[in-house]
């Protein structure tokens, strides 16, 4: 028996080529599909890493806003991209435009400070009211709070950009868009070839 | 000048000031006039500042106006009252001698900076010692 085996060539058999090859091609595209996840990963961490940059540089938590309501036009409309800083020692004066939050609310408010009553100390009290409000805003404070404190402010506005915030608005509005918007970015990211 | 009670804030008795006031105003940007491409709108707002017993420094908006792109930049308005109550924070305006009124505004450009700009020329007015009596009805 084994010396028939000596004279007869070792044919292999016929589909072990080919899939041969086909194992190539699924190790390559792993690793291609890594690599596009990693650069991916990559972009969001220094997208993560800027806002994080802009908080430290502005001082305030939330640097980039987005008007919610008509209640300052015409200066400002729903859509409008407000940018913030928020400065410790830049004091609060009458006339100058706030973002705040009420103590257990989530959603800023962009108002007009209209009155403000500074201590020997810099404890400073507030009120705010909409340019385009009859009245000021202690019915939007919390119960029983009549002023508004240092601590409750997010930002001042010191710089604006009209419309630009309108996709967050339709994003939050329309959530498929928002999953979308999110499918059409992943599959780029994802399906684009390094050339 | 009336002490009454705030029935929109804190339920304490506080000075009530009442004031009529002329402006005459030319806002400018250097020599030209401040609506220049970028400049949307103005928000004009007179302010009252003083110092009380209670508090080292008080800003109080006693009127506003909104002045679009297109409007006259000169102001020449005559014996307006305060579109807001001007309430103290406490009893601070009896006697207080030196309320100082000034003109500022805010830009709002067509996007861009939003700069608060305070006028040159303001005008300090005493408020006087004793309370107005209030009429009954």
């Amino acid at each position: 028996a084994s010396g028939r085996e000596r004279l007869l060539p070792r044919l292999r058999p016929f589909p072990r080529p080919a899939m041969d090859l086909f194992g190539d091609l699924r190790r390559m595209n792993k690793r291609q599909l890594y690599y596009q996840v990693l650069n991916f990963a990559m972009i969001v961490s220094s997208a993560l890493m800027i806002w994080k940059g802009l908080i430290v540089i502005t001082g305030s938590e939330s640097p980039i806003v987005v008007v919610l309501s008509g209640s300052m036009e015409p200066a400002f409309h729903r859509g409008d991209l407000l940018f913030l800083t928020n400065f410790h020692n830049d004091p609060i004066r009458a006339g100058e435009i706030v973002v705040f939050k009420v103590e257990g609310r989530d959603i800023p408010i962009v108002h007009r400070v209209i009155k403000i009553h500074e201590k020997e100390n810099g404890n400073i009290k507030f009120l705010t009211k909409g340019d385009n409000n009859e009245v000021d805003d202690r019915g939007l404070y919390k119960e029983g709070q009549n002023w508004l404190e240092k601590k409750d402010v997010v930002g001042r506005a010191r710089g604006f950009l009209p419309y630009v915030g309108m996709v967050t608005i339709i994003m939050n509005d329309y959530p498929k868009f928002k999953y979308a918007l999110l499918a059409v970015m992943g599959a780029y990211v994802l399906l684009k070839r390094e050339s | 000048r009336k002490n009454v009670e705030d029935f929109t804030g804190p339920r304490e008795r506080s000075d009530l000031g009442f004031v009529t006031f002329d402006i005459t105003a030319d806002i400018l940007h250097g020599k030209k006039s401040i609506f220049d491409w970028n400049v949307k709108q103005l928000f004009l707002y007179l302010s009252a500042e003083y110092s009380t017993k209670n508090n080292a420094l008080n800003q109080v908006v006693l009127w506003d106006k909104i002045m679009l792109r297109g409007d006259n930049p000169r102001l020449f308005l005559k014996d307006m009252k305060s579109k807001y109550f001007f309430f103290d924070d406490g009893n601070g305006l009896k006697g207080n001698r030196n309320i100082t009124l000034t003109l500022s505004w805010n830009v709002v450009p067509n996007a861009g900076i939003l700069p608060l700009v305070t006028g040159s020329g303001h005008v300090s007015v005493p408020f006087p010692d004793t309370y107005e009596t209030t009429k009954s009805y």
